[in-house]
């Protein structure tokens, strides 16, 4: 369990306010706990499924009689399988739901198709195959041409799952607070006005100051577009269980984001601080380089630190589950001996990994705000210089 | 390896959902979602604003009114007063007219007796006088043909019994 660093925060927090936050803590502590309970309910389906599943598969290859006979489970393929993106959705057994495959390449133009053409890796289609890590290649393996894969994978599917949930949910809240104007907040605005309220108060305004209102749209957008995600990423089965804040692309974009938005709202102090610092002019072919390397740091920092949390997250889970079939394959009567404790294990995780879940959308919102927070700021103390 | 290297497809349909999301969310829920909980902050602010004016208000009209309630009392204080004192100076105005009055009526009846008593006076003495004429007249016959002379007499004789009686007075 190489994966269990769990990198929170490099940046300083102005302001901790530890008491101040307690309540939202705990309001999302009471929300979770009925999720907690159907997610341990879903864990134990989940445990029985897999368990089907793999006897299921290896009747499967026991009818083959090939080379597949003997064939031992290797949970690194599979978690590594599990937390990497899919051309198809796989559900249990050999069911998998076919996914669009969208390919652009310089001699045959654009390309769409299911890939259930691809028949999990055994077949070619139009020229094209899988490898065995799932990537669309040239069937032709001399063939160096680029391929553009634009296809609609498991993590864009449920990135869209996502981003609807998402989207009816704020929608409908916006809808209830025109609807009861004036009234007291009632049914979901209760649920998720503490989290905006404590993005508004403890983020933006205490990080950017008062000209917060005009990144609050970006900051809130960022904070539930990771949170949900997290979120779904936990749920084992079909719209969840997917790696989409663990994927470095989906991260990457979002530090891509922060990156444009935080150089397009800095002001001249905040460039001044990068170009022309206040140090000794000889200095500056040393500080300036690692001002500008900063620059990118930072961003680049907010991506990694994401996607390896959220991976590890879903590699220790998965690692925890294959102690059954590592356990089971050796001797059938441990695999049961050990299922309790791995479950237990992965259960303890799952509670864990809620809390990340908040934590990582947190972290990189606060991180967010604080960045463009540094950018905007005002120096009047710069005059004195 | 294929773990951090970001796939184009994916990063292209991340791009795509994220702006729409981004351009969604912020045109259909945060400006309404954030101007709502504004408003309504403002609206409890105001609120409880009015009400600590309110809360003023009243108190001020509760002082107010007992400073009316203690100005109608001590006017009814100072009319009750008012009145006890015509009151008592009628009474003794009555008293002081009806002590004259008596006084006066004391004096006039004195004045009657005394009249009364010196007409009474006057006349037992004209009837004394009379009487003794006769008396003498008949005591000494006709031998008193001079009645001047003899009414002189009397007449001091009863001066001097004036005067006795005066003196002895």
């Amino acid at each position: 369990m190489k994966f269990t660093v769990f990198v929170v925060n490099c940046a300083p927090i102005q302001k901790p306010a530890p008491n101040k936050q307690m309540p939202y803590f705990s309001v999302l502590f009471s929300i979770s706990r009925l999720q907690k309970f159907l997610l341990s309910l879903l864990f134990y389906a989940f445990c029985a499924v897999s368990g089907y599943a793999s006897a299921d598969h290896a009747e499967a290859h026991h009818d083959e009689k090939n080379a597949h006979a003997e064939q031992k489970m290797d949970p690194g393929k599979m978690i590594l399988e599990h937390i990497s993106d899919a051309h198809d959705w796989h559900l249990w057994g050999h069911t998998s739901i076919p996914l669009p495959v969208i390919l652009y390449t310089e001699s045959k133009g654009l390309s769409v198709f299911s890939s259930a053409k691809f028949n999990h890796g055994h077949d070619a289609y139009l020229g094209f195959r899988l490898n065995e890590k799932n990537q669309v290649v040239w069937e032709d393996a001399n063939n160096h041409a680029a391929i553009y894969d634009f296809s609609i994978t498991k993590n864009v599917l449920a990135m869209f799952v996502a981003v609807i949930v998402l989207v009816l949910v704020m929608l409908s809240m916006a809808g209830s607070y025109a609807k009861r104007k004036g009234l007291a907040p009632k049914g979901l605005p209760n649920l998720i006005e503490p989290l905006i309220v404590f993005l508004r108060d403890e983020v933006a305004k205490s990080s950017i100051g008062p000209k917060y209102e005009r990144f609050m749209p970006l900051l809130l957008s960022i904070f539930f577009f990771i949170f949900v995600n997290n979120l779904m990423g936990l749920i084992p089965v079909f719209p969840g269980g997917a790696n989409v804040t663990g994927n470095i692309a989906v991260t990457m974009v979002l530090a891509l984001v922060v990156f444009i938005t935080v150089n397009f709202s800095g002001n001249k102090y905040y460039w001044k601080h990068i170009f022309a610092p206040d140090v000794p002019k000889a200095m500056y072919i040393i500080i300036v380089p690692i001002e500008i390397l900063g620059v990118i740091l930072k961003p680049f920092v907010l991506m990694l630190r994401l996607f390896a949390n959220i991976t590890a997250g879903h590699i220790i889970i998965l690692g925890f589950f294959s102690l059954i079939f590592i356990f089971g394959a050796m001797n059938t009567g441990m695999g049961y001996a050990v299922s309790p404790l791995s479950v237990g294990f992965t259960l303890f995780m799952s509670f864990l990994e809620l809390l990340v879940a908040f934590l990582q959308a947190f972290v990189f919102t606060l991180l967010t705000a604080i960045y463009i927070g540094m950018a905007v700021e005002e120096h009047h103390h710069a005059e004195h210089h | 390896m294929e773990l951090v290297t970001p796939a184009i497809g994916l990063v292209f349909w991340m791009l795509v959902t994220f702006s729409l999301l981004l351009f969604i969310l912020k045109k259909f829920a945060w400006k309404p979602i954030l101007t709502s909980m504004k408003e309504r902050e403002e609206t409890i602010e105001k609120s409880l604003q009015e009400a600590a004016n309110a809360r003023a208000e009243m108190q001020k009209l509760n002082q107010q009114n007992e400073s009316l309630l203690a100005e109608a009392r001590a006017e009814r204080e100072a009319i009750l007063k008012e009145a006890r004192e015509i009151r008592e100076k009628i009474v003794s105005e009555a008293k002081s007219a009806a002590d004259e009055e008596a006084k006066r009526l004391i004096a006039r009846a004195n004045d009657e007796i005394n009249n009364q008593k010196n007409a009474a006076l006057d006349e037992l003495k004209k009837e004394v006088a009379q009487f003794s004429l006769q008396i003498a007249q008949k005591l000494v016959g006709k031998e008193l043909e001079n009645n001047d002379a003899q009414k002189a007499l009397i007449a001091d004789q009863l001066s001097k019994l004036d005067q006795q009686q005066k003196a002895t007075a």
